[in-house]
């Protein structure tokens, strides 16, 4: 089996658990569906995916507006080519502050770059104050899906977390107190951060600004009470201008959690009075994606997680099966162009059911970025095991009526032959997780067609 | 109207009374059906496995086969799917540019060409629907949860036009059931709790037939069902009109 199909197969082995996570990402599925039914949702959807084609399509012209508008307003920009100049330009800007202590929003990019464990290998201890972020943190796990970090936690497992860690009576698990234990917890962190890290949902070239968009208003706590801020930002994320701000902040936050719009938008165009404000511009692969006519749709994404939730795929493996940062199908079609060696059974996680290019609110044909993967994978010979020899054999014998009738005809005197307890141990995985053995009919349609002696 | 029977390679080994029930039926419905095709499969598993150098043969023979006739009929979306969209996307000739126009799946072609909305017939039973999802949305024969539509489509609209048969509303009715080709094996756990699920929101609505328009998610859920020993009744969608048109 491949390593997402048995990261997958383990997930599913604690039934209760996997089927409370179903439900609780189809819940978001249901949200989506009703704050998404707006009369003009598919042109939203047609107008975010031109808006981003085209913000693609002058990448660098925009980023350098960007740079221009940004540095105008007092903004230091920085330009990291890949995760390790990231993460040693945002510790250069520590290190020359004398910060021991930051505060960090949610962002997959900081994620992406592994910025938390290269700043605490440099004694910088770093807070995640997005209230799922910090339950992973706290349990030194990465999160499990990209907008629902801790959706594959319970209620009484998080008490039990926060009573080790935070010091919660025993056995509390009302939602209520965990949360007022998280955040006094938050905001020590919030308050006493020599510096604010975000990531930025979007970065406006018109504006020089940067778009955060949270639930829980941390991002603005950290960045507006720390001197310093810093968003890192993947270069992907720019738009041309306000207007199209407005279409992708309408699409998002109705596609990633059934709200009309977050709680917090924030647009942070230049540091606060005697402040600094740093933006960390990072490519780590994207132009190259850019460049490959197959994949760049990928760019598109604006990280919403709709995909995930409506994934009946991810939905019942959960988020580690994938093991990377980005999980489901989106993750699926970004994690091979990072390692193809390591992720190759990602394109093969999916029945190619297309529900994810139908929810995406930027149309990124999913699907066919998974063929492509997929034949892809077999021309890099990282096939999923036995594919390269038994659908090749298939293909000869399917192709030409005489040796499919041989073949079958075979299967089926094997069929009256092969006692069935041979093939229905474990080792074969039709039948394993509970199917029967399908059975070769007595007569194919053709025999029959022949043996009527009906040509119509 | 005259019209070829497509069969696909599955479904003749090991479905044939579907087969069999799409001709009674297009014969019913006043057709010239020639039997007559002789490639016996699109290249559709080989081309989804990624393995797309084993599809060519499969899919130069299919559109060769398909020159001979204007309109072809076959009982499963996701094999008209392939024909329609992904055959031309690697082999670029004039024959598979006319499979792709005049292949149809069967309640396409019966809504469609054939011109009949809704058939007089009678099905006094409590039915599910399962589309199938290149049906559904590759083929767009579905309204889909995802766009905001109801379920709505040709197949529904024959359904519903039977005599006694009501439908069993399912929780997802879009939900795939798992089979998805090679992922049916590749990912087999994965598979079989979607389809465990996906019967369970049938049994759950009190359904007492399960039909779809594709084969391929029948063979998966019928093996579960048998595994599971449901007394659900799944049929395939000529099956079931063919029955009800008797």
């Amino acid at each position: 089996m491949t390593r997402h199909a048995t990261a997958a197969a383990g997930f599913l082995a604690d039934a209760s658990r996997a089927a409370r996570h179903d439900d609780a990402l189809w819940f978001f599925r249901q949200k989506r569906d009703k704050a998404s039914a707006i009369p003009e949702w598919e042109s939203l959807r047609n107008a975010a995916s031109a808006l981003k084609a085209h913000a693609m399509s002058r990448l660098s012209e925009l980023l350098e507006e960007f740079e221009r508008k940004a540095t105008a307003n007092g903004v230091q920009v920085h330009w990291a080519r890949d995760a390790k100049e990231h993460n040693e330009i945002v510790h250069g800007i520590l290190r020359a502050a004398g910060v021991a202590r930051v505060s960090k929003s949610k962002s997959m990019l900081t994620e992406e770059c592994g910025l938390n464990p290269f700043l605490e290998a440099h004694g910088v201890e770093v807070v995640d104050t997005d209230l799922g972020e910090r339950i992973v943190q706290l349990a030194n796990q990465p999160p499990s899906h990209i907008v629902a970090p801790a959706i594959h936690w319970t209620r009484e497992e998080i008490g039990e977390l926060f009573h080790r860690t935070l010091g919660t009576p025993k056995g509390e698990t009302s939602p209520d107190a965990l949360a007022a234990a998280a955040r006094v917890n938050l905001h020590d962190a919030l308050l006493n951060a020599g510096a604010g890290i975000t990531g930025a949902n979007a970065i406006v070239a018109e504006t020089g600004g940067v778009v955060v968009v949270t639930n829980e208003g941390n991002a603005d706590l950290g960045m507006h009470s720390a001197p310093i801020h810093i968003c890192c930002v993947g270069i992907e994320k720019i738009v041309a201008t306000k207007d199209d701000l407005g279409v992708l902040l309408r699409v998002l936050a109705r596609s990633a959690t059934g709200q009309p719009i977050s709680s917090y938008t924030a647009h942070v165009a230049s540091p606060k009075p005697g402040g600094a404000m740093h933006v960390v511009l990072v490519d780590n692969g994207r132009t190259a994606r850019l460049a490959d006519p197959v994949l760049r749709p990928a760019l598109h994404c604006i990280r919403c997680g709709a995909c995930l939730n409506t994934c009946p795929v991810y939905r019942r493996s959960g988020g580690y099966s994938y093991g990377y940062v980005i999980q489901g199908p989106i993750g699926a079609i970004l994690a091979p162009a990072t390692n193809l060696d390591a992720h190759s059974s990602l394109p093969f996680a999916s029945t190619l059911c297309g529900s994810c290019a139908d929810v995406c609110p930027v149309r990124i044909d999913i699907p066919s970025q998974l063929l492509a993967w997929r034949s892809r994978s077999a021309a890099a010979g990282r096939l999923p095991r036995g594919y390269s020899i038994i659908f090749p054999i298939l293909g000869r014998v399917l192709a030409y009526l005489g040796r499919y009738e041989f073949a079958t005809r075979w299967a089926r005197r094997l069929q009256r032959i092969v006692p069935t307890a041979w093939l229905t141990g474990k080792r074969n995985p039709w039948t394993r997780p509970g199917r029967a053995l399908p059975v070769i009919a007595d007569e194919s349609f053709r025999d029959w067609v022949r043996r009527e002696g009906r040509r119509s | 109207m005259r019209v070829a029977l497509a069969v696909p390679c599955y479904v003749d080994q090991l479905r044939p009374q579907t087969a069999r029930a799409t001709l009674a039926l297009l014969q019913r419905l006043g057709c010239e059906v020639d039997l007559a095709f002789d490639a016996p499969c699109c290249g559709q598993p080989m081309f989804n496995a990624g393995v797309v150098s084993a599809a060519h043969s499969a899919a130069n023979n299919w559109v060769r086969a398909s020159s001979a006739f204007d309109a072809i009929v076959m009982p499963s979306g996701s094999c008209t799917h392939h024909v329609r969209h992904h055959i031309p996307s690697f082999v670029s000739t004039e024959a598979a540019a006319h499979a792709s126009r005049v292949t149809y799946e069967l309640c396409e072609f019966i809504a469609g060409p054939l011109g009949l909305p809704t058939l007089d017939g009678r099905f006094p039973h409590r039915v599910a629907v399962h589309l199938g999802c290149h049906a559904q949305r590759g083929l767009r024969l579905g309204g889909s949860t995802e766009l905001h539509e109801g379920a709505a489509g040709p197949m529904y609209t024959l359904l519903a036009g039977l005599d006694g048969l009501t439908l069993a509303p399912l929780d997802r009715p879009d939900e795939c059931c798992g089979f998805g080709g090679s992922f049916a094996i590749g990912e087999p756990e994965v598979s079989v709790a979607m389809g465990r699920d996906k019967l369970a929101d049938a049994t759950a609505h009190s359904a007492e037939v399960f039909v779809s328009s594709d084969p391929s998610c029948l063979l998966h859920l019928e093996a579960i069902a048998a595994h599971q020993q449901l007394s659900l009744r799944t049929m395939h969608i000529a099956e079931l009109l063919e029955e009800a048109t008797r």
